[in-house]
């Protein structure tokens, strides 16, 4: 705009100088009065819409009413022919978002537009239309798009084409319709109409495998011209070659050629893109990288930071698992330790950190130490793990890497750099035996200073469970004791924890342990006062609970085997009575957790942040329920209640699910119903089951709903006995039988009389995998050592043709119905085989582990080798042969 | 293998987040989001805050620099006392971002005639929005040719008549034969 808004002659010298300087929105509201002129200023109307524009990108909200008024009054400067004055009228629209019934005014404006001679006008009403309409107005514009989409002007092809991409999102069906226009738009000669359609083609055929494998055979065979839509046909091609086999005969992947090619491209950006592709290519080969590898090396030494960026990011991350392919970059790279910008260089660090040999540890140490000061927490705590990483690979190095770790540990920083570093030193101790005793000391003189309380809490812990295994237990107690005078309440009650630790565990300290905690019996607070007295009465010889000095000892320190949540809901559901609470009947399933740790892949729960819980379990409220049914009362207890099963499908007139609850000698099926429509009133509702296709079963108890009034769930039961301890399976077809009574919805009463009426629901099966609680154990190879082999059963199997071995892998899993272990149960993307850990509780309460094997050949023909471990003989043959049947 | 595949869709096509000018303080001058990101006003405040205090000291004048933090990729470069970002998720390709923000600037640059400051850049507000709307559409790229950018936002103008560079007029040449063309096959 040629003419500033405000007079700004003698506001030269004023740095804080702006033309919107005291702009107030109630005034900037007043002004748009001048859209109503009979005889619009274009220019001054421009400027009242920069204004409110400016508000706006201010973060200055408009009320419903306020918009409504501003739309309204800009709808009226369509009549200007101010090409200018239109393109603002076009971003206030969009910024506004009408609503459908304002939409409406301006449809005809724009679509008038849409058809204009002018090519601006009829690129930006596509796109303004396109982002404010809804699927019915879509219909009518269609033929203009169509149009709009082989246009011999590339601004408007490429609006229509761009709004296309937006609108698939929301009306899939009738951008589907543009292919044939679309693929015409792909051979233009126009840079980015080409990008602009090859991206919209690819989203309409994304879900047709072949005609994308199609798409990309005849593209990477043509030229494509913009470089942006050279990116994309790289992308599609890695997506074709990552879901089509290689060929097992040459060792060849498709396409390969292409991407090759794409490493002498003229455009960075293609070479760039080509190269990340290659490296991510799943079970890429080192005569496959080194093209690719070679051209990021050349990046490195560019003048552009963000060439330099890309460039030691991707290696990087090749580092991580072909950390030899690499290393010819290392000169290279250690020259980018000193580069200006930061980011670079600490990837630059990691780099080498994952790339080194023994013999450059300690200078890359030196480098590092100067390197660290100036950095930002995130980036140091980078450093701080590929640190961790090199020193498990070269165990030899603990010492000059563990004094870099202690030194840093002193300076300053935040939590998470702190956490990082202290997770560091534990995992060191762990791995590292000579490390430990080195590893200790730092802690113990980090928490003299350690301004986090959740860190010195974890530190004390660990130092509990350590500390009394070490040579010298002694000088530790300083350092605890320490705690106990100078912290608050939370570190003084897990140090008087750790003092009695030492004092369980390491005979010739009790007695000085027990002057100290018999000091902390006079503490401020209570927690600490109680686990003092605890404590020294457990310890102190006189114990009530065990026997035995293992038994205080398993009590006091041993983890708990129950989850803790479920622990919470059952001291929950206590109610305090004579009887005391029962730690042996709170449920030991863990529930099945949505995988948390997916974000951050590879990232194992290590350190001090140990073991997750699970989420809350339904089994308790489940168990009052069924046994306020006295039918069910002699049932035994319960050993598992299923997840609910769907038995209707969504949105019919009645819901209906099941739960299955696994007793020893029965199963009880409690229908969940719920009744949708409000015009009836069921009463007596019954579910029929036939059981002809489970034989091993037979209807004992059935328990009507009474009742079943509109969107007031209610369950109804049916208990079938079966043989005990037995893992009986089969099919059970269900009739929902129920008295259907017409309710006036204008008083709420229902009939009199009522009409016999059934629904048919789906069929429900019991499986082996009910009869299997998830229970997981912490160390797999313990736990499974100790089981011995007595009981073990071990057998092949073939699993014939599987879509992939992680397919295989989750069948597996799914029909045994156990707990994985360690992280088993994620199959590596290129895995040519895989071994999974699951434990679990049999029915009969009989601890199971099991220990699968899994393989894959060329032609997918999957095999697997199952060893089963329990207590019982017939159970371990009984999980053999639930995967014989399966 | 199924919702794998979606996944990949949703990455295929190079995408940005948000665009921000800024000025020497950190105060919004023209910004423009395209994701979801950052719900609400003072969530998009505390992320400029933190891209601007990230970058302030670092130099930026002569090349495009390029940051990355909490899962975001941004490059950006500072003109006199205004600061360009462009920011996309972690995966993008770095070039194609750099090629978004040198198109930012340089059309920038063209539009207010190399008095890239903040105070032209307010006296012209309009301009930098229009050129913001003709660079990404719904975080999709529209154009990355500072020229093309600039042609187009000047072609509207209020008194049309503002000149460009010689390659723009070279382009309007193109356009109008393009013109003649097409109604001469009709």
């Amino acid at each position: 705009m040629a003419e500033p808004l405000v007079k700004k002659d003698d506001d030269r010298d004023d740095e804080d100088y702006s033309p919107f300087l005291g702009i107030e929105k109630g005034a900037v509201l007043q002004e748009a009065r001048v859209f109503n002129d009979p005889q619009l200023d274009a220019r001054r109307c421009s400027q009242v819409i920069t204004k409110l524009l400016y508000l706006l990108n201010q973060g200055e909200t408009f009320t419903k009413v306020e918009a409504t008024e501003v739309f309204f009054a800009v709808t009226k400067l369509f009549q200007s022919k101010d090409t200018g004055l239109r393109r603002m009228v076009y971003l206030m629209i969009k910024e506004l978002s009408p609503s459908a019934d304002e939409v409406i005014i301006v449809t005809s404006s724009l679509m008038k537009d849409m058809n204009s001679k002018t090519d601006m006008y009829r690129a930006n009403a596509i796109r303004v239309l396109c982002r404010i309409t809804d699927g019915t107005l879509l219909t009518q514009i269609e033929r203009y798009l169509k149009q709009a989409i082989v246009d011999k002007n590339p601004v408007v092809a490429s609006a229509a084409l761009v709004s296309g991409i937006h609108l698939l999102q929301t009306n899939p069906e009738i951008v589907k319709r543009w292919s044939n226009e679309v693929q015409e738009a792909v051979q233009s000669r126009a840079a980015l109409v080409q990008f602009h359609a090859l991206a919209l083609l690819h989203q309409i055929r994304q879900n047709d495998r072949l005609a994308v494998s199609k798409l990309v055979t005849s593209l990477t065979r043509g030229s494509v011209r913009s470089p942006l839509a050279q990116c994309l046909l790289i992308r599609y091609t890695s997506q074709v070659i990552r879901e089509s086999s290689m060929n097992m005969q040459t060792g060849d992947r498709p396409f390969f050629d292409f991407l090759e090619a794409c490493l002498r491209h003229k455009a960075e950006m293609v070479i760039f893109e080509a190269a990340r592709a290659i490296t991510e290519l799943s079970g890429v080969t080192s005569r496959e990288l080194t093209p690719a590898i070679t051209v990021l090396q050349l990046f490195l030494s560019s003048s552009k930071p963000v060439l330099r960026f890309a460039a030691v990011r991707t290696l990087n991350k090749v580092a991580m698992t072909h950390p030899l392919a690499v290393t010819n970059c290392n000169i290279d790279m250690e020259s980018l330790i000193s580069d200006q910008n930061r980011s670079i260089a600490t990837l630059a660090i990691t780099t080498l950190l994952k790339t080194g040999n023994e013999s450059s540890v300690d200078r890359l140490m030196k480098q590092i130490t100067n390197f660290m000061s100036d950095i930002a927490d995130e980036f140091k705590i980078v450093v701080v793990e590929a640190i961790r990483s090199l020193c498990l690979k070269f165990p030899l190095k603990y010492r000059s890497l563990m004094n870099f770790l202690s030194s840093i540990l002193r300076e300053e920083g935040g939590f998470d750099y702190k956490k990082a570093i202290v997770d560091s030193i534990v995992i060191l101790i762990r791995d590292i035996p000579e490390a430990k005793e080195s590893g200790l000391f730092h802690l113990c003189e980090f928490i003299e200073d350690c301004e986090f309380t959740y860190l010195s809490t974890q530190i004390l812990h660990f130092l509990g469970n350590e500390g009394p295994k070490t040579s010298d237990p002694s000088k530790y107690i300083r350092y605890i004791y320490n705690r106990v005078i100078l912290e608050n309440a939370t570190v003084r009650a897990s140090a008087v924890s750790t003092l009695a630790k030492f004092g369980a565990f390491v005979d010739s300290l009790k007695p000085r342990i027990f002057v100290l905690l018999r000091r902390c019996l006079y503490d401020s607070d209570d927690e600490v006062r109680d686990r003092a007295t605890l404590y020294l009465n457990m310890i102190g010889g006189d114990g009530l609970v065990g026997e035995t000095d293992k038994d205080v000892k398993e009590f006091l320190f041993g983890s708990l085997d129950v989850p803790l949540v479920n622990l919470e809901t059952s001291l929950r559901n206590y109610e305090s009575s004579e009887e005391p609470f029962d730690i042996s009947t709170v449920p030991k399933e863990v529930k099945s957790q949505p995988h948390a740790e997916k974000k951050a892949p590879g990232k194992k729960p290590t350190g001090l942040g140990a073991p997750t819980t699970g989420p809350t379990s339904a089994v308790d409220s489940y168990e009052k329920l069924l046994l306020s049914i006295p039918e069910f009362a002699g049932f035994g207890e319960l050993f598992k209640s299923s997840a609910p099963v769907e038995l209707t499908e969504a949105e019919t007139e009645y819901a209906v699910n099941v739960v299955k609850h696994i007793y020893d000698g029965h199963v009880v099926f409690q229908y969940n119903c719920t009744n949708t429509i409000p015009e009836q009133l069921l009463e007596n509702v019954t579910v029929f089951v036939d059981a002809s296709e489970a034989e091993e079963f037979s209807e004992v108890a059935s328990k009507p709903l009474r009742t079943l009034p509109y969107d007031s769930p209610g369950q109804s039961f049916v208990a079938f006995e079966k043989p005990e301890g037995v893992p009986a399976v089969g099919k059970f077809s269900n009739l929902l039988k129920f008295i259907v009574k017409e309710v006036d919805p204008a008083t709420g009463e229902a009939d009199e009389e009522g009409v016999e009426d059934e629904y048919q629901l789906e069929d429900l099966e019991v499986v082996a995998a009910d009869y299997m609680l998830k229970v997981g154990v912490s160390n797999f190879k313990n736990a499974w050592d100790n089981m011995g082999a007595d009981c073990e059963r071990v057998d092949e199997y073939g699993l014939g043709v599987r879509e992939s071995l992680a397919e295989a892998v989750s069948a597996a899993i799914n029909i045994l119905g156990m707990q994985t272990c360690e992280g088993t149960d994620v199959v590596p993307s290129n895995a040519r085989s895989h071994t999974c850990l699951l434990s679990g509780v049999f029915i009969g309460n009989v601890k199971v582990l099991a220990r699968i094997s899994f393989g894959i050949d060329g032609p997918k023909q999957v095999a697997m080798k199952l060893a089963v471990r329990s207590e019982d003989q017939a159970v371990s043959d009984a999980i053999h042969e639930i995967v014989a049947n399966g | 293998m199924g919702h794998e595949y979606k996944d990949y869709s949703k990455e295929s096509c190079p995408s940005v987040k948000n665009i921000l000018l800024l000025d020497s303080e950190g105060k919004r001058v023209a910004v423009k989001y395209f994701s979801d990101d950052w719900p609400t006003h003072s969530a998009k405040l505390a992320f400029e805050k933190s891209v601007f205090a990230k970058t302030l000291k670092t130099n930026a004048r002569s090349e495009v620099e390029i940051t990355m933090f909490d899962g975001y990729v941004v490059v950006y470069k500072f003109v006199h006392d205004l600061h360009f970002f462009v920011t996309a998720g972690d995966d993008e390709n770095e070039l194609i971002l750099a090629s978004v923000l040198q198109g930012f600037c340089d059309a920038v640059g063209l539009l207010l005639r190399n008095d890239v400051e903040k105070r032209t850049a307010l006296e012209n507000l309009d301009l930098i929005l229009l050129c913001i709307d003709e660079i990404v559409d719904g975080g999709i790229i529209l154009e990355t040719d500072a020229n093309t950018i600039a042609g187009k936002v000047a072609a509207n103008a209020v008194d049309g008549a503002v000149p460009f560079s010689e390659q723009t007029i070279t382009q309007a040449l193109a356009t109008a034969r393009e013109h003649l063309a097409r109604s001469l096959l009709k």
